[in-house]
Protein backbone atom coordinates (compact mmCIF):
# COMPACT_ATOMS: atom_id res chain seq x y z
CA UNK A 1 0.00 0.00 0.00
CA UNK A 2 2.79 2.51 0.76
CA UNK A 3 6.33 1.81 -0.98
CA UNK A 4 9.05 4.04 -0.50
CA UNK A 5 12.15 3.66 -2.64
CA UNK A 6 15.54 5.07 -1.99
CA UNK A 7 14.28 8.00 -0.57
CA UNK A 8 16.76 10.92 0.02
CA UNK A 9 16.04 13.74 1.77
CA UNK A 10 18.37 17.01 2.49
CA UNK A 11 18.15 19.85 4.12
CA UNK A 12 20.16 23.33 4.48
CA UNK A 13 23.53 23.77 2.45
CA UNK A 14 27.18 24.40 3.43
CA UNK A 15 28.14 24.00 6.94
CA UNK A 16 24.05 23.34 7.98
CA UNK A 17 23.55 20.89 5.26
CA UNK A 18 22.50 17.60 6.42
CA UNK A 19 20.87 14.53 5.19
CA UNK A 20 18.32 13.80 6.81
CA UNK A 21 17.27 10.64 5.30
CA UNK A 22 19.61 8.84 3.79
CA UNK A 23 18.55 6.43 0.75
CA UNK A 24 15.39 4.29 2.70
CA UNK A 25 13.56 1.92 1.56
CA UNK A 26 10.58 0.14 2.42
CA UNK A 27 7.00 -1.21 2.24
CA UNK A 28 3.79 -0.84 4.16
CA UNK A 29 0.98 -3.81 3.40
CA UNK A 30 -2.59 -2.42 3.23
CA UNK A 31 -4.26 -3.11 6.60
CA UNK A 32 -0.92 -3.26 8.41
CA UNK A 33 0.49 -1.17 11.33
CA UNK A 34 4.13 -0.49 10.70
CA UNK A 35 6.46 0.90 13.13
CA UNK A 36 9.12 3.30 13.01
CA UNK A 37 11.94 4.07 15.72
CA UNK A 38 15.23 5.04 16.26
CA UNK A 39 16.76 8.07 18.51
CA UNK A 40 15.79 11.82 18.58
CA UNK A 41 17.13 13.22 14.98
CA UNK A 42 17.44 9.98 13.35
CA UNK A 43 14.46 11.30 10.66
CA UNK A 44 11.68 9.41 11.66
CA UNK A 45 9.19 12.44 11.15
CA UNK A 46 10.92 13.91 7.96
CA UNK A 47 9.85 10.77 6.63
CA UNK A 48 6.35 10.84 7.09
CA UNK A 49 6.24 14.63 6.48
CA UNK A 50 7.52 13.76 2.84
CA UNK A 51 4.82 11.05 2.62
CA UNK A 52 2.54 14.13 3.23
CA UNK A 53 4.67 15.98 0.42
CA UNK A 54 5.80 18.64 3.23
CA UNK A 55 9.45 17.20 3.59
CA UNK A 56 12.03 18.14 -0.03
CA UNK A 57 13.04 15.09 -1.84
CA UNK A 58 16.10 14.78 -2.94
CA UNK A 59 15.95 11.48 -4.43
CA UNK A 60 14.12 8.44 -4.35
CA UNK A 61 10.07 7.86 -4.66
CA UNK A 62 6.83 7.39 -2.68
CA UNK A 63 4.11 5.37 -4.21
CA UNK A 64 0.27 4.83 -2.71
CA UNK A 65 -1.43 1.88 -3.83
CA UNK A 66 1.00 1.45 -6.99
CA UNK A 67 1.01 5.15 -7.98
CA UNK A 68 3.44 7.67 -7.46
CA UNK A 69 2.29 10.39 -5.50
CA UNK A 70 1.92 13.41 -7.49
CA UNK A 71 3.37 17.64 -6.51
CA UNK A 72 1.31 18.75 -5.47
CA UNK A 73 -0.48 15.71 -3.20
CA UNK A 74 -4.49 17.14 -3.95
CA UNK A 75 -7.45 16.46 -2.81
CA UNK A 76 -7.55 12.89 -3.48
CA UNK A 77 -4.73 11.73 -1.54
CA UNK A 78 -5.63 13.66 1.78
CA UNK A 79 -8.66 11.72 1.16
CA UNK A 80 -6.57 8.53 1.59
CA UNK A 81 -3.29 9.56 3.97
CA UNK A 82 -4.42 11.96 7.32
CA UNK A 83 -1.03 12.98 9.49
CA UNK A 84 -0.88 13.68 13.15
CA UNK A 85 1.75 15.55 13.18
CA UNK A 86 4.61 15.50 16.48
CA UNK A 87 4.08 19.23 18.02
CA UNK A 88 0.07 19.09 17.93
CA UNK A 89 -0.01 22.99 18.99
CA UNK A 90 1.92 23.89 15.21
CA UNK A 91 -0.59 21.99 13.54
CA UNK A 92 -3.99 23.34 14.90
CA UNK A 93 -4.78 26.97 13.60
CA UNK A 94 -4.38 28.93 16.34
CA UNK A 95 -7.87 31.11 15.46
CA UNK A 96 -10.10 28.30 14.88
CA UNK A 97 -12.16 26.80 17.23
CA UNK A 98 -11.80 22.67 17.73
CA UNK A 99 -15.07 22.96 16.12
CA UNK A 100 -13.85 24.67 12.86
CA UNK A 101 -10.57 22.37 13.03
CA UNK A 102 -12.84 19.34 12.54
CA UNK A 103 -15.49 20.33 10.32
CA UNK A 104 -13.14 21.79 7.53
CA UNK A 105 -12.00 18.76 6.33
CA UNK A 106 -16.21 17.43 6.27
CA UNK A 107 -16.53 20.42 4.20
CA UNK A 108 -13.85 20.43 1.68
CA UNK A 109 -14.38 16.63 0.94
CA UNK A 110 -18.51 17.38 0.71
CA UNK A 111 -19.27 15.12 3.84
CA UNK A 112 -22.45 14.89 5.56
CA UNK A 113 -23.74 14.78 9.35
CA UNK A 114 -20.88 17.24 10.58
CA UNK A 115 -22.38 17.75 13.77
CA UNK A 116 -23.18 13.84 14.41
CA UNK A 117 -19.15 13.17 13.55
CA UNK A 118 -17.59 16.15 15.19
CA UNK A 119 -19.36 15.02 18.13
CA UNK A 120 -18.51 11.28 17.66
CA UNK A 121 -14.79 12.09 16.70
CA UNK A 122 -14.68 13.96 19.84
CA UNK A 123 -15.90 11.39 22.42
CA UNK A 124 -13.84 8.56 20.70
CA UNK A 125 -10.43 10.56 21.86
CA UNK A 126 -12.49 11.05 25.13
CA UNK A 127 -13.09 14.63 24.90
CA UNK A 128 -16.84 15.64 25.89
CA UNK A 129 -18.93 18.36 23.82
CA UNK A 130 -17.52 20.77 26.62
CA UNK A 131 -14.90 20.88 24.24
CA UNK A 132 -16.23 21.46 21.11
CA UNK A 133 -16.12 25.41 20.99
CA UNK A 134 -12.92 25.91 22.57
CA UNK A 135 -9.30 27.56 21.10
CA UNK A 136 -6.28 25.62 20.68
CA UNK A 137 -4.83 27.22 23.40
CA UNK A 138 -7.71 26.54 25.94
CA UNK A 139 -6.79 23.13 25.94
CA UNK A 140 -4.12 20.85 27.86
CA UNK A 141 -0.88 19.33 25.74
CA UNK A 142 -2.54 15.80 26.08
CA UNK A 143 -6.28 17.59 24.80
CA UNK A 144 -5.03 19.33 21.75
CA UNK A 145 -3.14 15.57 20.97
CA UNK A 146 -5.90 14.45 20.85
CA UNK A 147 -7.70 16.86 19.06
CA UNK A 148 -5.03 16.42 16.33
CA UNK A 149 -5.96 12.28 16.46
CA UNK A 150 -9.85 13.45 15.64
CA UNK A 151 -9.13 15.60 13.53
CA UNK A 152 -7.06 12.69 11.25
CA UNK A 153 -9.58 10.42 11.53
CA UNK A 154 -12.31 12.39 11.22
CA UNK A 155 -12.43 11.57 7.26
CA UNK A 156 -11.91 7.99 7.58
CA UNK A 157 -8.81 7.95 5.48
CA UNK A 158 -7.27 4.65 4.52
CA UNK A 159 -3.93 5.80 5.75
CA UNK A 160 -2.89 7.62 9.02
CA UNK A 161 0.57 8.70 9.92
CA UNK A 162 0.78 8.81 13.37
CA UNK A 163 3.53 11.13 14.87
CA UNK A 164 4.15 10.23 18.65
CA UNK A 165 0.25 9.99 18.97
CA UNK A 166 0.20 9.36 22.72
CA UNK A 167 3.45 10.98 24.21
CA UNK A 168 1.26 13.42 26.19
CA UNK A 169 -0.89 11.12 27.02
CA UNK A 170 -1.58 9.73 30.78
CA UNK A 171 -1.26 5.63 30.27
CA UNK A 172 -5.17 5.93 31.10
CA UNK A 173 -5.92 7.70 27.96
CA UNK A 174 -3.30 6.17 25.84
CA UNK A 175 -4.29 2.49 26.59
CA UNK A 176 -8.04 3.87 25.34
CA UNK A 177 -6.62 5.99 22.57
CA UNK A 178 -4.34 2.89 21.12
CA UNK A 179 -7.58 0.30 21.27
CA UNK A 180 -9.28 3.00 19.24
CA UNK A 181 -6.02 2.71 16.50
CA UNK A 182 -6.28 -0.91 16.54
CA UNK A 183 -10.14 -1.67 16.51
CA UNK A 184 -9.98 0.86 13.56
CA UNK A 185 -7.65 -1.09 11.95
CA UNK A 186 -9.04 -4.79 12.34
CA UNK A 187 -12.89 -3.44 11.64
CA UNK A 188 -11.91 -1.20 9.01
CA UNK A 189 -8.47 -2.38 7.59
CA UNK A 190 -7.15 1.04 8.57
CA UNK A 191 -3.44 1.49 7.50
CA UNK A 192 -0.80 2.86 9.80
CA UNK A 193 2.88 3.71 10.56
CA UNK A 194 3.51 4.71 13.97
CA UNK A 195 6.35 6.56 15.45
CA UNK A 196 7.12 6.39 19.18
CA UNK A 197 10.03 6.62 21.18
CA UNK A 198 8.24 3.79 23.36
CA UNK A 199 9.27 0.55 22.44
CA UNK A 200 6.63 -1.02 24.40
CA UNK A 201 4.07 1.20 22.57
CA UNK A 202 5.06 0.12 19.11
CA UNK A 203 5.45 -4.09 19.63
CA UNK A 204 2.10 -3.77 21.12
CA UNK A 205 0.22 -2.02 17.96
CA UNK A 206 2.55 -3.23 15.33
CA UNK A 207 4.32 -6.62 14.30
CA UNK A 208 6.27 -5.36 11.32
CA UNK A 209 9.11 -2.33 12.63
CA UNK A 210 11.59 -0.46 11.16
CA UNK A 211 14.62 1.06 13.66
CA UNK A 212 16.24 4.05 12.15
CA UNK A 213 19.71 5.54 13.08
CA UNK A 214 20.61 8.70 11.34
CA UNK A 215 18.40 9.01 8.58
CA UNK A 216 19.06 4.63 7.15
CA UNK A 217 17.79 1.54 8.29
CA UNK A 218 19.57 -0.04 11.30
CA UNK A 219 17.27 -2.90 10.80
CA UNK A 220 14.17 -4.25 10.07
CA UNK A 221 12.92 -6.67 12.52
CA UNK A 222 9.51 -7.43 14.31
CA UNK A 223 7.43 -7.67 17.71
CA UNK A 224 8.78 -10.79 18.88
CA UNK A 225 12.37 -10.78 18.12
CA UNK A 226 11.98 -7.58 20.20
CA UNK A 227 10.04 -9.76 22.79
CA UNK A 228 12.50 -12.18 22.78
CA UNK A 229 14.94 -9.43 23.11
CA UNK A 230 16.90 -10.55 20.00
CA UNK A 231 17.10 -8.06 17.72
CA UNK A 232 20.32 -8.18 15.26
CA UNK A 233 21.44 -4.63 15.39
CA UNK A 234 23.84 -3.71 18.12
CA UNK A 235 21.34 -0.39 18.15
CA UNK A 236 18.32 -1.84 18.92
CA UNK A 237 19.64 -3.78 21.76
CA UNK A 238 21.15 -0.85 22.93
CA UNK A 239 17.54 0.56 23.10
CA UNK A 240 15.90 -2.24 24.71
CA UNK A 241 18.77 -2.33 27.27
CA UNK A 242 18.60 0.87 28.19
CA UNK A 243 14.60 -0.08 28.92
CA UNK A 244 15.96 -2.29 31.10
CA UNK A 245 18.04 -0.03 32.44
CA UNK A 246 15.40 2.25 33.20
CA UNK A 247 13.62 -0.63 35.07
CA UNK A 248 17.13 -1.48 36.65
CA UNK A 249 17.88 2.43 37.72
CA UNK A 250 14.18 2.48 39.45
CA UNK A 251 15.67 -0.56 41.61
CA UNK A 252 18.83 1.45 42.35
CA UNK A 253 17.20 4.98 43.55
CA UNK A 254 16.35 2.94 46.64
CA UNK A 255 19.90 2.66 47.59
CA UNK A 256 21.74 6.15 47.98
CA UNK A 257 21.29 8.46 45.46
CA UNK A 258 24.67 10.36 44.77
CA UNK A 259 25.71 8.38 41.63
CA UNK A 260 26.96 11.96 40.62
CA UNK A 261 30.05 13.08 41.22
CA UNK A 262 31.15 15.95 43.47
CA UNK A 263 32.10 18.45 41.02
CA UNK A 264 29.82 21.64 41.58
CA UNK A 265 29.69 22.75 38.29
CA UNK A 266 26.25 21.17 36.85
CA UNK A 267 28.36 20.93 33.35
CA UNK A 268 30.99 19.09 34.67
CA UNK A 269 29.20 16.81 36.25
CA UNK A 270 27.20 15.73 33.39
CA UNK A 271 30.22 15.07 31.42
CA UNK A 272 31.48 12.97 34.27
CA UNK A 273 28.37 10.81 34.10
CA UNK A 274 28.70 10.73 30.40
CA UNK A 275 31.31 8.36 30.93
CA UNK A 276 30.28 7.07 34.01
CA UNK A 277 26.81 6.10 32.31
CA UNK A 278 28.07 4.17 29.95
CA UNK A 279 30.31 2.02 31.65
CA UNK A 280 28.10 1.42 34.16
CA UNK A 281 24.96 0.43 32.33
CA UNK A 282 23.67 -2.47 33.08
CA UNK A 283 24.43 -5.48 30.24
CA UNK A 284 21.66 -7.18 29.49
CA UNK A 285 22.67 -11.30 29.98
CA UNK B 1 11.79 17.98 54.32
CA UNK B 2 12.45 19.68 57.72
CA UNK B 3 14.34 22.70 55.82
CA UNK B 4 13.03 25.77 55.01
CA UNK B 5 10.55 25.17 51.72
CA UNK B 6 11.61 27.31 48.86
CA UNK B 7 8.07 27.59 47.26
CA UNK B 8 4.59 27.33 49.24
CA UNK B 9 1.35 27.09 47.68
CA UNK B 10 -1.54 27.48 49.56
CA UNK B 11 -5.33 26.77 48.11
CA UNK B 12 -4.08 27.16 45.15
CA UNK B 13 -7.61 27.73 42.05
CA UNK B 14 -7.05 28.71 39.02
CA UNK B 15 -10.12 29.59 36.87
CA UNK B 16 -11.24 30.69 33.20
CA UNK B 17 -14.90 32.22 32.51
CA UNK B 18 -15.18 31.32 29.18
CA UNK B 19 -18.08 32.40 26.85
CA UNK B 20 -19.17 28.50 26.55
CA UNK B 21 -18.72 28.66 30.97
CA UNK B 22 -16.75 28.51 33.51
CA UNK B 23 -13.67 25.95 33.58
CA UNK B 24 -12.33 25.60 36.88
CA UNK B 25 -8.60 24.18 35.95
CA UNK B 26 -6.85 24.10 39.56
CA UNK B 27 -9.28 23.67 42.71
CA UNK B 28 -7.52 24.37 45.30
CA UNK B 29 -3.97 22.67 45.68
CA UNK B 30 -1.71 23.17 48.61
CA UNK B 31 2.01 21.82 48.44
CA UNK B 32 5.71 22.89 50.03
CA UNK B 33 8.65 22.48 47.77
CA UNK B 34 12.32 22.52 49.57
CA UNK B 35 15.79 21.74 47.82
CA UNK B 36 14.19 18.60 46.09
CA UNK B 37 12.45 17.00 43.80
CA UNK B 38 8.67 17.13 43.40
CA UNK B 39 6.51 15.28 40.98
CA UNK B 40 3.10 15.95 39.39
CA UNK B 41 1.58 13.29 37.22
CA UNK B 42 -2.12 12.88 36.89
CA UNK B 43 -4.70 12.70 34.03
CA UNK B 44 -4.65 14.68 30.60
CA UNK B 45 -6.49 17.61 31.66
CA UNK B 46 -5.93 17.45 35.77
CA UNK B 47 -4.46 20.74 35.90
CA UNK B 48 -0.81 20.48 36.40
CA UNK B 49 0.25 22.69 33.72
CA UNK B 50 -1.91 25.36 35.05
CA UNK B 51 -0.76 24.59 38.39
CA UNK B 52 3.21 25.36 37.36
CA UNK B 53 2.17 28.55 34.75
CA UNK B 54 0.02 30.02 37.67
CA UNK B 55 3.17 29.64 40.29
CA UNK B 56 5.24 31.63 37.63
CA UNK B 57 2.66 34.10 36.73
CA UNK B 58 2.05 33.08 33.25
CA UNK B 59 -1.79 31.75 33.64
CA UNK B 60 -3.01 32.93 30.27
CA UNK B 61 -5.64 35.91 29.87
CA UNK B 62 -8.25 35.93 31.18
CA UNK B 63 -7.64 33.23 33.79
CA UNK B 64 -7.97 33.85 37.31
CA UNK B 65 -5.61 32.98 40.35
CA UNK B 66 -6.61 32.66 43.93
CA UNK B 67 -4.44 31.70 46.16
CA UNK B 68 -4.23 32.01 50.42
CA UNK B 69 -0.32 31.89 50.09
CA UNK B 70 1.60 31.89 46.79
CA UNK B 71 5.55 32.38 48.53
CA UNK B 72 8.88 32.08 46.69
CA UNK B 73 11.46 31.94 48.92
CA UNK B 74 9.19 34.68 51.30
CA UNK B 75 8.65 37.03 47.96
CA UNK B 76 4.80 37.26 47.80
CA UNK B 77 4.21 36.16 44.07
CA UNK B 78 0.57 37.33 44.27
CA UNK B 79 1.48 40.31 45.39
CA UNK B 80 4.68 40.84 43.53
CA UNK B 81 4.86 43.71 40.66
CA UNK B 82 5.24 42.42 37.25
CA UNK B 83 8.54 43.71 37.03
CA UNK B 84 9.89 41.30 40.15
CA UNK B 85 8.02 39.17 38.88
CA UNK B 86 9.96 39.13 35.17
CA UNK B 87 13.17 39.70 37.09
CA UNK B 88 12.45 35.96 38.65
CA UNK B 89 11.57 34.49 35.81
CA UNK B 90 14.13 33.08 33.73
CA UNK B 91 16.49 33.96 36.37
CA UNK B 92 15.96 32.25 39.87
CA UNK B 93 12.82 30.26 38.93
CA UNK B 94 12.80 29.04 35.51
CA UNK B 95 10.10 26.70 33.70
CA UNK B 96 10.66 24.26 30.76
CA UNK B 97 7.57 24.50 28.99
CA UNK B 98 5.59 21.67 27.85
CA UNK B 99 5.36 22.56 23.74
CA UNK B 100 8.70 23.56 23.73
CA UNK B 101 8.90 24.32 19.95
CA UNK B 102 6.19 26.70 20.51
CA UNK B 103 6.80 28.57 23.47
CA UNK B 104 10.32 29.54 21.96
CA UNK B 105 11.25 32.75 19.04
CA UNK B 106 10.07 31.66 16.23
CA UNK B 107 12.32 33.89 14.15
CA UNK B 108 15.17 33.63 16.55
CA UNK B 109 18.17 30.43 16.53
CA UNK B 110 17.93 28.55 19.25
CA UNK B 111 21.59 29.69 19.85
CA UNK B 112 20.80 33.37 19.74
CA UNK B 113 17.78 32.55 22.45
CA UNK B 114 19.99 31.05 24.81
CA UNK B 115 22.70 33.84 24.44
CA UNK B 116 20.06 36.04 24.97
CA UNK B 117 18.97 34.85 27.80
CA UNK B 118 22.19 34.53 29.49
CA UNK B 119 23.25 38.06 28.89
CA UNK B 120 20.30 39.30 30.62
CA UNK B 121 20.60 37.89 33.85
CA UNK B 122 24.71 37.71 34.14
CA UNK B 123 26.98 40.24 33.26
CA UNK B 124 29.08 37.96 31.07
CA UNK B 125 30.40 39.05 27.48
CA UNK B 126 28.85 37.47 23.72
CA UNK B 127 31.74 35.14 23.77
CA UNK B 128 31.17 33.66 27.11
CA UNK B 129 27.74 33.58 26.68
CA UNK B 130 28.03 31.45 23.44
CA UNK B 131 30.75 28.82 24.97
CA UNK B 132 28.04 28.65 27.90
CA UNK B 133 25.42 27.59 25.34
CA UNK B 134 27.09 25.51 23.45
CA UNK B 135 28.20 23.78 26.82
CA UNK B 136 24.97 23.10 27.91
CA UNK B 137 23.48 22.04 24.22
CA UNK B 138 26.40 19.62 24.53
CA UNK B 139 25.31 18.49 28.04
CA UNK B 140 22.16 17.59 27.15
CA UNK B 141 23.51 15.17 24.73
CA UNK B 142 23.04 17.21 21.25
CA UNK B 143 24.80 15.86 18.61
CA UNK B 144 25.97 18.17 16.93
CA UNK B 145 25.90 21.37 19.10
CA UNK B 146 27.23 23.71 16.88
CA UNK B 147 24.59 23.03 14.13
CA UNK B 148 21.67 22.81 16.74
CA UNK B 149 23.07 26.41 17.94
CA UNK B 150 22.25 27.59 14.46
CA UNK B 151 18.68 26.08 13.91
CA UNK B 152 15.48 28.07 13.99
CA UNK B 153 12.93 26.28 16.55
CA UNK B 154 11.06 24.75 13.47
CA UNK B 155 14.11 23.44 11.87
CA UNK B 156 15.09 21.00 15.42
CA UNK B 157 13.30 17.42 15.85
CA UNK B 158 11.00 17.03 18.45
CA UNK B 159 13.48 15.71 20.68
CA UNK B 160 15.87 18.15 19.57
CA UNK B 161 13.52 21.12 20.63
CA UNK B 162 13.22 19.90 24.00
CA UNK B 163 16.59 19.72 24.92
CA UNK B 164 17.37 23.14 23.80
CA UNK B 165 14.87 23.80 25.71
CA UNK B 166 15.92 22.31 29.40
CA UNK B 167 19.57 23.69 28.19
CA UNK B 168 18.14 27.34 27.86
CA UNK B 169 16.50 27.08 31.48
CA UNK B 170 19.64 25.91 32.77
CA UNK B 171 21.89 28.51 31.42
CA UNK B 172 20.89 31.22 34.03
CA UNK B 173 21.62 28.34 36.96
CA UNK B 174 17.83 29.08 38.70
CA UNK B 175 16.90 28.42 42.19
CA UNK B 176 13.73 26.75 41.30
CA UNK B 177 12.88 24.77 37.83
CA UNK B 178 9.50 24.07 36.66
CA UNK B 179 9.96 21.35 34.07
CA UNK B 180 6.44 20.83 32.36
CA UNK B 181 6.72 16.84 30.75
CA UNK B 182 10.45 17.79 29.89
CA UNK B 183 11.41 14.62 28.74
CA UNK B 184 8.22 13.00 26.87
CA UNK B 185 9.86 13.29 23.33
CA UNK B 186 13.09 11.16 24.34
CA UNK B 187 13.82 7.58 24.35
CA UNK B 188 14.87 6.24 27.26
CA UNK B 189 18.41 6.08 27.15
CA UNK B 190 18.71 10.20 26.24
CA UNK B 191 16.21 10.68 28.84
CA UNK B 192 18.69 9.38 31.58
CA UNK B 193 21.11 11.47 30.99
CA UNK B 194 18.81 14.29 30.96
CA UNK B 195 17.63 13.54 34.62
CA UNK B 196 21.52 12.92 35.33
CA UNK B 197 22.08 16.77 34.96
CA UNK B 198 18.52 17.37 36.68
CA UNK B 199 19.33 15.01 39.83
CA UNK B 200 23.07 16.49 40.08
CA UNK B 201 21.86 20.06 39.99
CA UNK B 202 19.50 19.02 43.05
CA UNK B 203 22.22 17.34 44.86
CA UNK B 204 24.85 19.66 44.33
CA UNK B 205 23.38 23.07 43.87
CA UNK B 206 20.39 22.79 45.74
CA UNK B 207 18.33 23.58 43.22
CA UNK B 208 14.11 23.00 43.73
CA UNK B 209 12.83 21.09 40.87
CA UNK B 210 8.64 20.49 40.24
CA UNK B 211 8.86 17.29 37.63
CA UNK B 212 5.50 17.70 35.64
CA UNK B 213 5.12 14.39 33.66
CA UNK B 214 2.05 11.82 33.14
CA UNK B 215 4.51 8.85 33.39
CA UNK B 216 4.24 7.42 36.48
CA UNK B 217 6.59 5.19 36.65
CA UNK B 218 9.40 7.66 35.54
CA UNK B 219 8.73 10.11 38.36
CA UNK B 220 7.83 7.77 40.94
CA UNK B 221 11.33 6.31 40.40
CA UNK B 222 13.31 9.91 40.25
CA UNK B 223 11.33 12.18 43.00
CA UNK B 224 11.39 12.51 46.02
CA UNK B 225 7.75 13.18 46.57
CA UNK B 226 5.03 12.65 44.29
CA UNK B 227 1.65 14.33 44.18
CA UNK B 228 -1.45 12.63 42.04
CA UNK B 229 -3.47 15.17 40.58
CA UNK B 230 -6.98 14.42 38.79
CA UNK B 231 -9.66 17.17 38.06
CA UNK B 232 -7.86 20.17 39.57
CA UNK B 233 -7.19 19.01 42.70
CA UNK B 234 -4.40 16.57 44.46
CA UNK B 235 -5.95 13.34 44.94
CA UNK B 236 -2.78 11.53 46.69
CA UNK B 237 0.96 12.31 47.68
CA UNK B 238 3.67 9.26 47.44
CA UNK B 239 6.73 8.85 48.97
CA UNK B 240 9.29 7.77 46.10
CA UNK B 241 9.14 4.60 44.55
CA UNK B 242 6.13 3.38 46.94
CA UNK B 243 4.01 2.82 43.72
CA UNK B 244 2.53 -0.45 45.74
CA UNK B 245 1.33 1.66 48.15
CA UNK B 246 -0.86 4.09 46.26
CA UNK B 247 -4.14 3.96 48.14
CA UNK B 248 -6.61 6.08 44.79
CA UNK B 249 -8.05 3.71 42.46
CA UNK B 250 -6.85 6.04 39.67
CA UNK B 251 -3.26 5.80 40.57
CA UNK B 252 -3.85 1.89 41.24
CA UNK B 253 -4.82 1.49 38.04
CA UNK B 254 -3.05 3.04 36.16
CA UNK B 255 -0.22 0.74 36.13
CA UNK B 256 -2.34 -2.17 34.68
CA UNK B 257 -2.99 0.29 31.19
CA UNK B 258 0.68 0.07 29.93
CA UNK B 259 1.64 -1.86 27.40
CA UNK B 260 4.77 -4.22 27.96
CA UNK B 261 7.47 -5.28 25.74
CA UNK B 262 7.17 -8.70 27.11
CA UNK B 263 3.38 -8.74 25.91
CA UNK B 264 -0.08 -7.55 26.93
CA UNK B 265 -3.40 -8.07 26.41
CA UNK B 266 -5.66 -7.21 23.58
CA UNK B 267 -7.66 -4.55 24.14
CA UNK B 268 -5.51 -2.87 26.99
CA UNK B 269 -7.36 -2.44 30.28
CA UNK B 270 -8.74 1.39 30.71
CA UNK B 271 -10.11 3.02 33.82
CA UNK B 272 -13.18 2.90 34.87
CA UNK B 273 -13.27 6.94 35.86
CA UNK B 274 -16.18 7.37 38.82
CA UNK B 275 -17.63 10.81 39.13
CA UNK B 276 -16.86 10.85 42.60
CA UNK B 277 -12.93 11.46 42.01
CA UNK B 278 -13.83 14.59 40.78
CA UNK B 279 -16.15 15.81 43.30
N1 LIG C 1 13.02 22.24 8.17
C1 LIG C 1 14.22 21.74 8.52
N2 LIG C 1 15.35 22.45 8.30
C2 LIG C 1 16.56 21.96 8.66
N3 LIG C 1 16.74 20.78 9.23
C3 LIG C 1 15.66 20.02 9.47
C4 LIG C 1 14.34 20.46 9.14
N4 LIG C 1 13.46 19.50 9.51
C5 LIG C 1 14.20 18.51 10.05
N5 LIG C 1 15.52 18.81 10.02
C6 LIG C 1 16.63 17.98 10.52
O1 LIG C 1 16.46 16.64 10.09
C7 LIG C 1 16.93 15.73 11.09
C8 LIG C 1 15.85 14.70 11.36
O2 LIG C 1 14.76 15.33 12.01
P1 LIG C 1 13.41 14.56 12.37
O3 LIG C 1 12.48 15.59 12.88
O4 LIG C 1 12.98 13.74 11.22
O5 LIG C 1 13.91 13.60 13.54
P2 LIG C 1 13.06 12.56 14.41
O6 LIG C 1 13.62 11.20 14.14
O7 LIG C 1 11.62 12.75 14.18
O8 LIG C 1 13.50 12.97 15.89
P3 LIG C 1 12.61 13.16 17.23
O9 LIG C 1 12.44 11.79 17.80
O10 LIG C 1 13.51 14.00 18.11
O11 LIG C 1 11.34 13.84 16.87
C9 LIG C 1 17.30 16.60 12.30
O12 LIG C 1 18.69 16.75 12.30
C10 LIG C 1 16.63 17.93 12.04
O13 LIG C 1 17.33 19.02 12.59
N1 LIG D 1 -6.65 29.01 28.48
C1 LIG D 1 -7.55 28.15 28.95
N2 LIG D 1 -8.86 28.45 28.95
C2 LIG D 1 -9.78 27.59 29.42
N3 LIG D 1 -9.49 26.35 29.89
C3 LIG D 1 -8.22 25.98 29.91
C4 LIG D 1 -7.18 26.85 29.44
N4 LIG D 1 -6.00 26.20 29.57
C5 LIG D 1 -6.29 24.99 30.09
N5 LIG D 1 -7.62 24.86 30.30
C6 LIG D 1 -8.31 23.68 30.86
O1 LIG D 1 -7.83 23.50 32.18
C7 LIG D 1 -7.69 22.10 32.49
C8 LIG D 1 -6.29 21.86 33.02
O2 LIG D 1 -5.34 22.09 31.98
P1 LIG D 1 -3.80 21.79 32.15
O3 LIG D 1 -3.13 22.29 30.93
O4 LIG D 1 -3.32 22.28 33.45
O5 LIG D 1 -3.82 20.18 32.15
P2 LIG D 1 -2.60 19.17 32.31
O6 LIG D 1 -2.78 18.43 33.58
O7 LIG D 1 -1.32 19.88 32.11
O8 LIG D 1 -2.90 18.13 31.12
P3 LIG D 1 -1.91 17.48 30.02
O9 LIG D 1 -1.26 16.32 30.69
O10 LIG D 1 -2.87 16.99 28.96
O11 LIG D 1 -0.98 18.53 29.53
C9 LIG D 1 -8.00 21.35 31.20
O12 LIG D 1 -9.27 20.76 31.28
C10 LIG D 1 -7.97 22.41 30.12
O13 LIG D 1 -8.94 22.15 29.12
MG1 LIG E 1 10.10 13.59 15.34
MG1 LIG F 1 0.06 19.93 30.59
Amino acid sequence: MIDIKDLSIVFGSGRLRVEAVKGLDFHVEEGEAFGLVGESGSGKSTVLRAICGLAPIARGSISINGNKVTEPRGRQFYSTVQMVFQDPYGSLHPRQTIDRILSEPLSIHGQRDQDLRIVAALEEVGLGPAYRFRYPHQLSGGQRQRVAIARALILNPKIVLLDEPTSALDASVQAEILNLLERLRTERGLTYILVSHDLAVVTHLCRRLLVMRNGEMAELTDSSTLRRGQPASAYTRELIRATQGFARAKALSAVPRRICGKAADPLNSAEHMHSGGKNTRPRSP
Amino acid sequence: MTQRSLLEVEDLRVRFHLRTGLVEAVRGVSFKVGKERLGIVGESGSGKSQTARALLGLTPPPGEVLANRLTFDGIDLLAASRRTLRALRGGRMAMVMQDPKYSLNPVMTLGAQMVETYLAHTRAGIREAKEKALAMLEAVRLRDPERVFSLYPHEASGGMGQRAMIAMMLITDPDFLIADEPTSALDVTVQQEVLRILDALVDERGMGLIFISHDLRLVSSFCDRVLVMYGGKVMEELATGNLSDAQHPYTRGLMNCLPAISGSAHPLPTLERDPEWAR
